[in-house]
Order: C-alpha cells, then sequence, then structure tokens
C-alpha cells in the first residue's frame, strides 16, 4: 500500500522540531521509529501533510543515571531499554514488558516514546511504565512540562502530549531490588497483548512490602490494580495469599471484546495473569 | 563408467539441495510484480464495503480528473467483453450459478467485489483516485449463517430463487460398493452423531496476487502469479472471446499459492480486457489487506455425522450430511471441492455402508475454492474425530479401535466403500513405527498422573491415521464427475548439443522444488549430470501443453511424464547409436547414460550422440535428426500416501492456552526422490494443519464485512509458535505408477488437524468436554470448561448430539431414552485411560 503524498523534516535538535510542529501545515505528526505510524500510513487510515522525523535528534536518545531516577531518551529504542543494565537493575518491569514487544527487526526501529504517545490499549509499555510511577517530560512551543504516568494517557490512542509537541523523555524512579514481572498472554508468539500484567514488588523476609501492578489492554488505558497492591502489602509471596489478592485484578476495568476473548474472559485473564506475575516478580 | 553410474543410481533418492532456493530465498529473480514495460500503466481497484447492495450509481467523474489517471471503468463500461468468470466443475446438471462479472454490474454480493478500476500512470495515482470513485448502494438483506441460508429466508441471490446450489449424493448401497446405510443405523449397537464445524480459512500465500499484461504484438502476453498458466490461458480465451493462438501466458517465479492461486481472477480478466481496450502494458498487484479480502477462501463447512458400530467397536455405516460454504460465487472448482472430500471419509477403514450428501450453499461472503487439501482435510478431521469419539464410547484406547477397522496390509489392494482401489499402504506398520517414536505408553502414563492430582495443565494425547487420494487424477474418473477438463500431464525433453538437457513440465511449479526432483529423475534415467538438467515450466509457448501443480499431483502425474519422455529419448537414441557403433540395435544396452555393444567395450555416450544428432552428418537413412521427445501422462489410477500422526498437547486448565509439547509422524509416501523436499512439505503441511486447529479463522461480521481482514487478526503461526517436528517414514511404494511415488504436498495439512483437536479434547475428556470448536482458541478452551455442566461441547448453538445404545436388545426405539450425558464422560474416562 501507498500513503497518501506528504512533506518530510528532519530536523536536528528539539528546537527545530517544534518550530517544525509550528509550521502552517494542514496536519502534522511526528514520526518516530515508524513501527506504528507507517503501518497507519500505508492503509490511508491517516494522511498527514507534514512529517517532523525525530529520528536524527540525538538529545532525544539514550538512557541515563541521574541519581534518584533513570531517564530514558523518547527515541531510544526497544532494543536499546531490554538491552540497558540500568533499566534491569533499577527498572526491571520495563525491561521485562519491553523483551515480549515484536520482534527483533521492530524492536530495533520501534521507540519507547513512539510506543507511550501512540498508547495502543494493547501496547505493553504503557502498563510498566504506569506501575513504575514514572514521569514523562514534553516539550512545546510554551517550554517544557512534566506529567505523571497517572496522568498521562487519556484515552485509546490519546495522551497528554498535544499535536504540536513532542514528548522528549521518561524520568522513572529506581526501583532497586524489587523484582518484576511482565506476564503478557498472546495466542501466536508475534501478537499483541490480548491481556498483560505488569507486576513488579519488594518483598521483605518472605513477605511483600510493597507492589505495583498495572493491566494491560483492560480498558482504553493502562490501568492500575490498586485493589491488588493494597491486598499484596505485608502478606506472604506465596500462592493462596497472592491469588487471593489477586482475584480483584478485573474490578473497575472495561476489557474489549474481539476474536480472542470477549470482555469476560479478559477479567478472568486478568487474575490468572496477575497472580503469575506478582508470584513470578515476587521469586525473581 | 562408474562415476556416471555411481552418480545415476544415488541421484534419486538423495537429499539435494534444491537448485532453485538460492533465487527463491533471496527473492532476486523474476516476480510478476517487478516486470515493468514501457509506458506501462496500473490499476488500482475499487471494492465494494457492502456485502449485499444494489449499486444505484456510480460517479467517477471526479477520479477520471484525478492527476495522472488514464481511464476509470466499471463493470457497463466493460459490457460482454468481461464475460462470467468461469467454474470448471458443474457438479449436477441442474447445479444453479449466478453470472459472475469481474466488475460487479448492477448488484455487488461480497465486501470486497470490485465495483470500478482506476488505470493510471503511477500505482500512486491509481490508488489516490480509488478514494475519489462515489459509489451509491441500495442494501439488500445480507446472508451470512450458511446452516439458516441452507433453510430458506434471505435469498444470496433472489434470481435463482434458492440459496442451494446444488446437491450431490454418493450412496454405497446405489453405487453398488456397499450396504444400505440407513439399514446399519437402525441396527446398530452403537451410534455416534456429531457435527463439526470446518471454519473458513485464508490461503495467505507468501507472495500476493499479481498481474502484467502486455497487448502489443500480434500475441497478448499475461503475466500472473498463479498455480495455472495452461488452465488461465484457455480459460481467459474462453471467458473473454480471445482466440486460445492469440494468448500467451507466463507464471514467472510464483511466491507459494496453496490453492489460493488455482483460480480464473476477476483482477486477471481486467487487466487483459483493460490493457487490450487501451493498447498498452498494465499492471495490478495487490495489496495484503486485498488479498486477505478478495483472494478466494476455503474450507467452510458443516458437517453432520452418525456412525454406526457394533459393541467391539467394528464400524457398520457412516452417513455424512454436509452443508458447504460457497460464498457469493462459484470459483473455478468451488463446487467440487466437498466432492474431493466425498471419497475419503471412509479413510483407512472397511465400512460397509456409507452415504455422503452435500449441500452447496450460497451465502453473501468472498467465495471459497481450493485450499491445500481441498475437501480431503475436511472429511479426514470428521472420520479420525469420530473415531476417537467411538473409541470412548467402546471404552478402548484410540490406536486400538482404528486397528479394529483398519485395512489389514495383507488385504490391498482394497476396494473401497466410497470405490476407489487403493493400491498400497501398510497402517500397522507406520503406527508401530509413530508410537515407539512417541514415546505413546509413558506419555498415556503422565497423563493419568495429571488427571489424579488435578494439575491445572492436563495433557492429552492426539491420534490421526489419516490416507488421502493424490495425484489428480485419471482422467477418465474427472469425466465421470463432470469436472471440465482431464488429469493428464505433459512434458517434454530437448537434448542440445553441448550435452545439457532441457526438461519442460506442463506442472507449473511455484515453490514445491520441481526443479530439482524432476532434475534428479531425468539424471539418473538418461545418466547426465544433475547439474546438466535444466527444468523450464510456466510459460504457455515454452511449455505449450499442461495441467499445472495442485492436488499433490506434480510428482505422481507430473514426473511420470518425464520419466516416459526420457524414455521415449532414450529409444530414440537406439537406432542412432547403433549406426555410429556400427552395431546391431538389440546388441546395445543402456547404462549410465551410455549405450554399450553387450560384451565389448565400444560406447557412446548420450552427450555425444546429442551433438552428433545436432551435426546430422552421419544419421541412419529414414532417421529424423533429433533426440527430441515429448509424452502425456494419464494415470490409471489416484495414489494413495497415508500416515499415522501423533499429537501431545499440554492445555492450561486456567487460561484455555493450548501448547504442543511433541508431534510425531510418519508418513508413507511411497518411493522418495528427494527426502529433504519431502520434509519440507511435511513440516510446511503440518504448519498449515496445526494452524486451523488452534489459530486460524477468517471471521465475517453480521453485515458481512471480514474482521479477520489483517493479519493482526488473522493469525497465521511462526516457528515460535511450534515444536520440533519428528518425522519418518515407511515405505509401500504405489504400485500404480513406475516411480513408485504417491505425492506428499497435502499430507501433513490433511494429517494434522484432527491429531491436535484429538488432542485437546483428550486432555478435558475426563473433565466432561467431548468438543471444542476449531480454531481451538483459549478463548473456546475456558469458555468450554465453563459450561461443563451441560452436554460437554463447546459449539454453542450447532450442538453435537449424541446417542448411546447400552441395552442389550437393540431396538431403536430405545433411542430417545438414552442419553449422551451419562455414558459422555464416563467412557470418556475408561476410553482415554485405557
Ligand atoms: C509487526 C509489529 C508488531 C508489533 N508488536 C507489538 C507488541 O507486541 N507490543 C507493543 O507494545 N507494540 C508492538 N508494536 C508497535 C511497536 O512497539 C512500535 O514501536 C510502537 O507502537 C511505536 O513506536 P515508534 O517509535 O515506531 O513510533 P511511530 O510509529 O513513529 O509513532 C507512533 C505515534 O506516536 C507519535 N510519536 C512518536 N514519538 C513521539 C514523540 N516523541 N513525541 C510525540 N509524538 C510521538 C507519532 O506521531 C505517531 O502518532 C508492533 C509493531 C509492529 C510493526
Amino acid at each position: 500500500m501507498i500513503p497518501v503524498a506528504f512533506d518530510y523534516t528532519a530536523p536536528s535538535s528539539v528546537a527545530d522540531a517544534i518550530s517544525a510542529l509550528g509550521s502552517d501545515s494542514e496536519e502534522i505528526k511526528v514520526l518516530a521509529g515508524g513501527q506504528s505510524l507507517i503501518p497507519v500510513l500505508r492503509l490511508r487510515l491517516a494522511a498527514p501533510t507534514l512529517l517532523v522525523d525525530i529520528g536524527r535528534i540525538p538529545e532525544l536518545r539514550g538512557i541515563t543515571d541521574e541519581g534518584d531516577a533513570v531517564v530514558i531518551g523518547a527515541m531510544t529504542t526497544h532494543a536499546e531499554v531490554a538491552d540497558s543494565d540500568l533499566v534491569k537493575e533499577h527498572a526491571g518491569v520495563l525491561a521485562k514488558a519491553t523483551e515480549t514487544v515484536a520482534d527483533p527487526q521492530v524492536r530495533h526501529r520501534g521507540t519507547l516514546g513512539g510506543s507511550l504517545v501512540h498508547a495502543d490499549p494493547a501496547g505493553d509499555l504503557p502498563a510498566p511504565i504506569l506501575a513504575l510511577d514514572a514521569e514523562l517530560v514534553i516539550a512545546g512551543a510554551d517550554g517544557e512540562r512534566t506529567v505523571p504516568a497517572a496522568n498521562f494517557f487519556h484515552d485509546m490512542f490519546a495522551t497528554a502530549v498535544g499535536d504540536r509537541e513532542i514528548l522528549t523523555k521518561v524520568r522513572i524512579p529506581k526501583h532497586t531490588g524489587w523484582g518484576a514481572h511482565y506476564e503478557k498472554f498472546t495466542r501466536v508468539a508475534q501478537q499483541w497483548s490480548i491481556v498483560a500484567v505488569a507486576a513488579t514488588v519488594k518483598v521483605d523476609g518472605g513477605s511483600i512490602s510493597a507492589a505495583k501492578v498495572a493491566l494491560t489492554n483492560m480498558g482504553a488505558t493502562p490501568i492500575r490494580a490498586t485493589g491488588v497492591e493494597q491486598a499484596l502489602l505485608g502478606r506472604a509471596a506465596a500462592g493462596d495469599t497472592v491469588k487471593q489478592a489477586a482475584s480483584s485484578a478485573a474490578e473497575g476495568t472495561n476489557p474489549p471484546t474481539d476474536t480472542n476473548g470477549d470482555a469476560s474472559y479478559r477479567r478472568h485473564l486478568a487474575n490468572v495473569l496477575t497472580r503469575r506475575a506478582v508470584l513470578a516478580a515476587a521469586a525473581s | 563408467m562408474t562415476v556416471t553410474e555411481e552418480r545415476s543410481v544415488t541421484e534419486v533418492g538423495s537429499p539435494r539441495r534444491r537448485k532453485e532456493d538460492g533465487r527463491l530465498v533471496t527473492g532476486r529473480t523474476r516476480w510478476t510484480d517487478n516486470i515493468s514495460l514501457p509506458g506501462m500503466l496500473h490499476l488500482a481497484m475499487v471494492r465494494s464495503p457492502m456485502a449485499h447492495a444494489t449499486i444505484t450509481s456510480i460517479d467517477v467523474e471526479a477520479a477520471k480528473s484525478s492527476p495522472g489517471v488514464v481511464a476509470v471503468f466499471t463493470g457497463a463500461d466493460l459490457g460482454d467483453e468481461q464475460g462470467s468468470l468461469p467454474c470448471a466443475w458443474p457438479i449436477t446438471a441442474d447445479q444453479k450459478a449466478p453470472p459472475h462479472p469481474s466488475i460487479a454490474v448492477d448488484t455487488v454480493n461480497f465486501a470486497g467485489e470490485i465495483v470500478a478500476c482506476i488505470v493510471a500512470r503511477s500505482a500512486v495515482a491509481a490508488k489516490d483516485a480509488v478514494e475519489l470513485v462515489d459509489v451509491e448502494y441500495d442494501d439488500l438483506p445480507v446472508v451470512v449463517d450458511m446452516a439458516a441460508a441452507a433453510e430458506g429466508g434471505n435469498l444470496t441471490h433472489p434470481d435463482l430463487g434458492t440459496n442451494v446450489s446444488a446437491t450431490w449424493v454418493f450412496d454405497s448401497a446405489e453405487a453398488g460398493t456397499g450396504g444400505n446405510v440407513e439399514d446399519a443405523i437402525r441396527d446398530a449397537e452403537v451410534l455416534v452423531e456429531r457435527t463439526y464445524r470446518q471454519q473458513r480459512l485464508i490461503p495467505a500465500f507468501m507472495e500476493p496476487r499479481s498481474v502484467v499484461c502486455d497487448p502489443t504484438g500480434e500475441q497478448t502476453t499475461l503475466w500472473s502469479a498463479t498455480q495455472i498458466p495452461h488452465i488461465l490461458k484457455l480459460m481467459l480465451a474462453l471467458t473473454c472471446g480471445i482466440s486460445e493462438s492469440k494468448l500467451r501466458v507466463i507464471a514467472p517465479d510464483v511466491g507459494g499459492g496453496f490453492g489460493g492461486k488455482l483460480q480464473v481472477t476477476p483482477e486477471e480478466v481486467i487487466t487483459l480486457v483493460v490493457s487490450r481496450r487501451l493498447g498498452k502494458p498494465c499492471k495490478y498487484t495487490e495489496t495484503r489487506s486485498e488479498s486477505l479480502l478478495a483472494g478466494h477462501h476455503g474450507r467452510d463447512q458443516i458437517q453432520k455425522l452418525t456412525l454406526s458400530a457394533t459393541r467391539e467397536g467394528i464400524v457398520t455405516g457412516l452417513k455424512v450430511d454436509l452443508l458447504a460454504d460457497m460464498g457469493a460465487y462459484l470459483g473455478l472448482v468451488t463446487p467440487g471441492v466437498p466432492i474431493l472430500g466425498a471419497f475419503m471419509y471412509n479413510a483407512i477403514y472397511k465400512f460397509p455402508a456409507y452415504r455422503f450428501e452435500c449441500r452447496n450453499i450460497f451465502t453473501n461472503k468472498n467465495w471459497t475454492d481450493a485450499y491445500r487439501g481441498a475437501g480431503r482435510p475436511e472429511a479426514t478431521f470428521a472420520i479420525e474425530r469420530l473415531m476417537d469419539e467411538l473409541a470412548v464410547e467402546i471404552g478402548v484406547d484410540p490406536l486400538e479401535i482404528r486397528e479394529r477397522n483398519w485395512i489389514k496390509h495383507e488385504e490391498f489392494p482394497f476396494s473401497t466403500v466410497a470405490g476407489l482401489e487403493y493400491d498400497t499402504g501398510n497402517y500397522e506398520a507406520a503406527t508401530a513405527r509413530a508410537k515407539e517414536l512417541f514415546g505413546y505408553d509413558a506419555l498415556r502414563a503422565e497423563q493419568r498422573e495429571r488427571r489424579e492430582s488435578g494439575d491445572p495443565v492436563q495433557l492429552g494425547i492426539g491420534v490421526s491415521t489419516f490416507t488421502e487420494m493424490c495425484g489428480l487424477a485419471p482422467s477418465r474418473v474427472l469425466g465421470a464427475l463432470s469436472y471440465g477438463a482431464g488429469g493428464w500431464e505433459h512434458a517434454s525433453i530437448r537434448m542440445l548439443p553441448s550435452g545439457k538437457v532441457e526438461v519442460i513440465t506442463g506442472s507449473s511449479g511455484h515453490g514445491q522444488g520441481h526443479e530439482t526432483a524432476w532434475s534428479q529423475i531425468v539424471a539418473d534415467r538418461l545418466g547426465v549430470a544433475f547439474d546438466d538438467v535444466e527444468v523450464l515450466h510456466g510459460d504457455t509457448q515454452i511449455s505449450a501443453r499442461g495441467l499445472d501443480t495442485y492436488g499433490s499431483r506434480s510428482l505422481t502425474v507430473g514426473g511420470m511424464a518425464v520419466v516416459a519422455a526420457a524414455d521415449k529419448v532414450i529409444e530414440k537414441a537406439r537406432p542412432i547409436a547403433a549406426h555410429l557403433l556400427e552395431a546391431n540395435a538389440d546388441d546395445l544396452e543402456f547404462t549410465g547414460g551410455k549405450f554399450n555393444v553387450r560384451g565389448t567395450d565400444s560406447s557412446i555416450g548420450i552427450g555425444d550422440l546429442a551433438l552428433a544428432v545436432f551435426a546430422a552428418h552421419n544419421m541412419p537413412d529414414g532417421v529424423e535428426p533429433s533426440l527430441d521427445a515429448e509424452a502425456t501422462f494419464d494415470p490409471e489410477n489416484f495414489s494413495f500416501p497415508h500416515g499415522t500422526h501423533l499429537c501431545a498437547v499440554e492445555v492450561d486448565t486456567e487460561t484455555g492456552e493450548t501448547k504442543i509439547r511433541s508431534y510425531v509422524c510418519v508418513d508413507d509416501i511411497g518411493k522418495v526422490v528427494n527426502p529433504l523436499i519431502v520434509e519440507g512439505q511435511v513440516h510446511g503441511g503440518l504448519v498449515q494443519g496445526i494452524a486451523q486447529a488452534l489459530w486460524e479463522e477468517a471471521v465475517y461480521d453480521d453485515s458481512g464485512t471480514l474482521v479477520t481482514g489483517s493479519f493482526v487478526d488473522y493469525l497465521v503461526p511462526s516457528a515460535a509458535d511450534l515444536p520440533h517436528f519428528t518425522t519418518d517414514r515407511t515405505e509401500s511404494p504405489s504400485s500404480t505408477n513406475a516411480l513408485g511415488v504417491k505425492g506428499v504436498g497435502e499430507a501433513g495439512t490433511i494429517a494434522s488437524t484432527p491429531a491436535v483437536v484429538n488432542a485437546v479434547v483428550d486432555a478435558l475428556r475426563h473433565l466432561g468436554i467431548r468438543d471444542i470448536e476449531m480454531p481451538c482458541s483459549p478463548h473456546r478452551v475456558w469458555s468450554a470448561l465453563q459450561h461443563r455442566d451441560g452436554d460437554g461441547s463447546s459449539s454453542g448453538a450447532d450442538t453435537p448430539t449424541e446417542k448411546t445404545f447400552v441395552d442389550d436388545d437393540a431396538d431403536p426405539s430405545h433411542n430417545a431414552q438414552l442419553s449422551g450425558e451419562g455414558s459422555g464422560s464416563g467412557a470418556a474416562e475408561q476410553g482415554g485411560l485405557a
């Protein structure tokens, strides 16, 4: 398939990208790794008049240690995130979720920023970002602002990032020493999540002292399973107690129905997968 | 000469790497879409989003004035020139079929049907104009459900007055091949009644369909990514009223087909007609979305089955009531697909009575047609599932129930209740070998443990002892089935002066490895080097005669034509060799590529003879200076590969997920020309069959929209989803052809689907599950477990029923009081654990 014709620019700094986004072209889209945008263009589901390619802006790329946080540039690829020792050590659940995204080709092109701004309900990276209480830095004509993950995901394919803004980086508070697991349920290996659960827990002397759990594809946006988190506190990291706590995972969710399953099946899956994710996180 | 002799005995049977793979794997070859001709125009199709509607108006003005657009054609514009797409298989004299214009004229009958064609100077310009065509539709009622359609109600084609295209019956009592099924059912001690659904599938070949047509010059040349250049040439000529001799069709390298390119497509007709109208070369290449939407689909049947048996589990009769969803139109062999299955329901068994009745139904969906196995996978699934169910009823192991009913190896040749004559086979040997490789008894023991401990992950074992009819087909049989053509194949051999050999085959390979296998056969037969043989195919001006590639026919029919042509070359060479060696032709023997005068060291090689004949300086009187020969082979009978496939699955009862733990297959495909090619065919076939069991399904919603319109939703597996396959072979050479070969292209696909589903059901049988509808998705398995208190089936509206005679006096009037429920799970456990 062939996209509708568009103009193209590849600025070399965030400032230039912001001014390109301010041009009077009718519909402007940021192009990151292109792994979601290009298919959309090829299917002619969108027809932007200008693409601003942010792939040549060095400051948007890389993973740095900033004391109490790990900071990941928006244009950092999935492969770089999954391979990073910093991410593995301090934000393990993000590394684990990123490993499950697509295939090596896609992981070498697709970016963390692209996944978060695209905000596909079945995408794997919003849930760990939410679970880790990350902060997202957005640049626009008026400068920079920081949005907590809890306020970032507005709806299916809609985030706090405005049309003429760029997500520049993601700041993740360190979760050093926390166990982590991403439990992704699919029918074939190359598939978006039917349901997935991101869990990261702190275990002290066999019992859970802190737990963060977020769900993928159980609604239009990723959802924190706060009921589960609370129920886990102070409990033994063992089968029955975790099962009990996980049984409320689907409360308040609004999962979709499609060829892979209906909403009630997804609710059931959320409970099972939450139990598995928490147990695996506690054991890791 | 020993080198030649050694090679000549080792070529056939050796695991040669495929000579075509370098170019096919790298893609550096001539595919239809990389043909670019001077002044070539590009086509794009406007397709109906509606499944059933009257076209009230089409406004093409905006599209016509879009930059780069040369012309826009509607169905009315093409008029009579587009004809009606052909169906070559009218299965009954009164078969009903709607006209099938390539571009719809008044009504659209499925979503995806073409309503206009844009012609532009570039593919981009053509695509841009598609959105500018304004079509107004008036809704008509949409017929989606074939079972409802069969009973009447809304009509897919109101003009036909019915949704039933044809009803076709085979009855062994009428045919004189067996007894009366109704008698068998009346007298049955055990009756198993089930309904199975063969979901709709999409062939999903790797290379999307593409066609280029060049009308310049005396002959119109059409390149197409097709399996059937020869049939296409004839059919395009007949459809469009063009002299056959003015058409040349070329299938260059083609990236797979699986039956999906065994078609005369609207896109081919449109490209041909438009390029001739405009006098310009034209190209059309579909997108993947169009391929999934509008390339023909496969399967889509509902099978109502009744199996009668004695208390010992000896089958006494089988009755099949089939509904087959044609979709909106009849494609090239659409109506015949279920008929190809009709002869296979009795499979490897000695059933005394059999009746098959099929109703072909129209619905407002894309049409179905051949897809790997075509009819035979459906039949095999049904009978292999039923044999497992019977085993449960009787309370014996599923392999035991098969053995009680199968044809013993000493009973071949065997005339079946469906009227076929099976030439050779040895089901005992294949099964014994498969059991051994599988570790059958150990897996049964583990299954028992998991059941007893209530493991959330249950183990299931599935069996499939399949056979199929290959080598389509004896022409007289096709004639008896009202098929529009024969089943022969053609080959010719050209001996070049340099000693090289050109083999021209009418089998049109599209990834199978013909070039390698044919080279091996000819290398042995003529005693020439493998690398000196060049195989040419797919161009109707080079390979003038042929019936192409499908139905596991290439080696059994096309390969035999090559053998016959090679033998003719040798016979033509003999008098010339005798002349040059100054010997008597009767004193010559041909071995290792040389004619030897018996008892002397006087000899001449076939290559030297080719040069001598080329020069023609010294020919015997009255002998033409040519060694070239051609042959047409029409098989006497089908061939009947068979095999035993065993599958172990782990089913997670918490999520419903199925994982294949191990898969063993022992196939008997007769003699093997190239074991590496065979291995490839088996692996690929297994994957496609397993995919039907677990993953693939073309889903339409109630408005007739294809929901699974991309690979995000139509789940094609990758290597990551599959286990290691343990494969082996037994060898009962076919006695119906000199090569002793049987065909392997469809074996894996036919055999594996029931093996997997049987395994899934076996894993859950003790929990009260008796069936899971395909594909056995986690959701379906989980739902079945939620609702298992019912009748143990998961198929919802389409619930199978079961009646079992348990009392001694088998009075049919007791039928009604016998419930399937109690006997279902109780017997299940015995059966599963026996
Ligand atoms: C075959 C395939 C399989 C896949 N499977 C999975 C999977 O299993 N799980 C999963 O999570 N994902 C999957 N993906 C998607 C993949 O993760 C993409 O990388 C991701 O969705 C988008 O990232 P990108 O960098 O490619 O963004 P792009 O496609 O370039 O952009 C996506 C959207 O985000 C906007 N955007 C991107 N970056 C920024 C930014 N910094 N600031 C503002 N706006 C921005 C773009 O304008 C666009 O609207 C798959 C993709 C493919 C092609």
